[in-house]
């Protein structure tokens, strides 16, 4: 990692401390080192920082996002964040115009010993469900690595810190939160898994009140 | 000044190093997994770190005293909008809120503007803040929203701003000597909350407040204001009060921090929260640490400046 990747790298989490005093919760499962592949819901581009900033260093600097291509490769300092900071793995989301298959590009980081961060439902979720039907991609990869535990991780406020379209964060405390890993069972379809995959991720998402 | 500030130093880290001794002490006897031993411990060790920060503040000056109040604002706003029902329309509000409303608010404490920190929120802020979170036209819980904003912003930013906005009051035989009026405020207030703590653990039978507040006992409530209002007349030699009036003085306040406690309490327990925040070990979140100043820090200053203050 260059020195000015370093240094943007400690800014961001510093920022991220500032605005949002976040904590990581780590309920099922302990912030010791290990492979995983994390799944997380998605509300904001700034997830995968709040994630990155909760693990501990060792674990930090091993656990690469997965993100669109499309978004990450659009400008210079969007490009240097996403490569060179977050050391992300870029994948085509648009499967017409893709060279290479997301799952393998996935699965060829795991293989160098790295975590993975990724957002199954695909794109951003800025309606009002709680979370949008996940994409195959999980079950693919959880398929052709099936001895990695696989962790959900709830995500919250950070979309009430920055709605979509806002330029300006406001400070709001969130919380990152760590559920039991699990693995692809035996025999287990596509649509099992996804199913339990979704209610795993939701089980650890706190009650709204008015 | 500067001899009375050591004093006074001396003093606090004398207690805090015989509370450090006694909960050794208890650690001991009561074994290590004890969680209230635990808890003991860790709110003791965040008294250090906070009265640490405190006298770096002070030996800074008034600036560093507004600053430090500042900074406690900002993390007891993110604290309090947190828990409120804000929604995306919003944004506008509260960005200002924040980036905009609060430091000003400060700069004017600094200044010692009374005029304008005074009225700022209550009055403009008050009714510049609904008025941008109409531009989105979102209708849906308006009310709840728009209030809550504005009491996040009375609570964190104008309560709080009264304890450095004590540096501005202008006291004949007192000049340059207002932050101990600071000193005299918090140790007051804190220590009544540690007083009623204690005497609640040794004495409390009665509860006072089941619903809001289930620890609080009616002799911890008697025993804390009390002896913590007996050390506020022990210290009437940093004030510009006599013995009396200094006793009279910190019942009051002890009396309106510990209904203030009762105050936030009600708030937590209607969002379904134990603490406010997590940021100061032991004790919770900033808010939790700082309620029952935040209710008795404009009663004291408008009782000072009335009676003491030339105006």
């Amino acid at each position: 990692m260059s020195l000015s990747a370093r240094i943007t790298a400690a800014l961001i989490v510093g920022f991220a401390h500032v605005v949002t005093a976040v904590r990581g919760v780590w309920d099922g499962i302990a912030p010791i080192p290990g492979q995983r592949i994390y799944f997380a819901n998605h509300n904001s581009h700034g997830d995968f920082v709040l994630v990155w900033t909760v693990l501990p260093r060792a674990l930090r600097f091993r656990a690469r996002p997965v993100a669109g291509a499309d978004y990450w490769l659009t400008s210079k300092l969007k490009s240097f964040i996403g490569k060179d900071v977050f050391n992300a793995v870029l994948i085509d989301r648009n499967s017409n115009t893709r060279t290479s298959d997301p799952v393998t590009q996935m699965s060829a980081a795991l293989k160098e010993g790295d975590s993975l961060i990724l957002f199954p439902e695909g794109t951003r979720n800025t309606g009002q469900a709680r979370l949008l039907p996940f994409k195959s991609g999980l079950f693919h990869l959880a398929t052709a690595n099936p001895e990695i535990d696989i962790v959900p991780v709830w995500i919250e406020n950070l979309n009430r810190v920055m709605p979509k379209g806002a330029l300006v964060p406001i400070p709001l405390i969130c919380t990152v939160t760590f559920g039991a890993p699990m693995r692809l069972a035996m025999g287990e379809g596509k649509a099992d898994f996804l199913a339990r995959a979704e209610s795993a991720l939701n089980a650890l998402a706190p009650e709204r009140k008015i | 000044m500067n001899g009375h500030f050591i004093i006074l130093l001396g003093i606090v880290l004398s207690v805090l190093l015989i509370a450090t001794g006694a909960a050794q002490l208890l650690k001991r006897r009561g074994g290590p997994d004890n969680l209230t031993i635990q808890n003991l411990t860790a709110r003791i060790n965040a008294w250090w770190v906070m009265v640490a920060v405190m006298a770096i503040a002070f030996v800074a000056g008034p600036t560093g005293v507004v600053v430090l109040f500042a900074i406690c604002s900002f993390a007891a706003l993110r604290e309090f909008l947190t828990l409120t029902n804000t929604a995306a329309a919003d944004h506008w509000a509260l960005t200002a809120a924040v980036f905009i409303v609060l430091p000003l608010q400060y700069l004017a404490v600094g200044m010692g503007w009374y005029g304008f920190y005074s009225i700022f929120i209550p009055v403009y802020a008050f009714l510049l803040m609904p008025i941008l979170s109409t531009l989105r036209g979102q209708v849906e819980n308006f009310l709840i929203r728009v209030s809550e904003a504005q009491w996040a912003l009375m609570i964190a930013v104008f309560c709080v701003s009264h304890v450095p906005a004590l540096l501005s009051l202008k006291i004949p035989d007192y000049e340059g000597k207002n932050l101990f009026l600071i000193f005299f405020l918090i140790v007051v207030v804190q220590s009544s909350d540690v007083l009623q703590y204690v005497w609640g653990k040794l004495l409390g039978r009665r509860k006072i407040a089941p619903n809001l507040s289930p620890s609080k006992t009616l002799e911890g409530l008697l025993g804390g204001i009390l002896s913590a209002s007996l050390l506020g007349a022990a210290l009437f030699w940093i004030t510009p009060f006599s013995v009396l009036q200094a006793f009279a003085l910190s019942l009051v306040i002890t009396l309106m921090g510990f209904l203030g406690g009762l105050v936030m309490s009600a708030i937590k327990r209607d969002r379904g929260v134990k603490d406010w925040g997590h940021l100061i070990a032991g004790h919770g979140g900033f808010i939790d640490r700082l309620d029952s100043v935040i209710f008795s820090a404009p009663i004291f200053f408008h009782i000072v400046r009335f009676y003491w203050d030339l105006h």
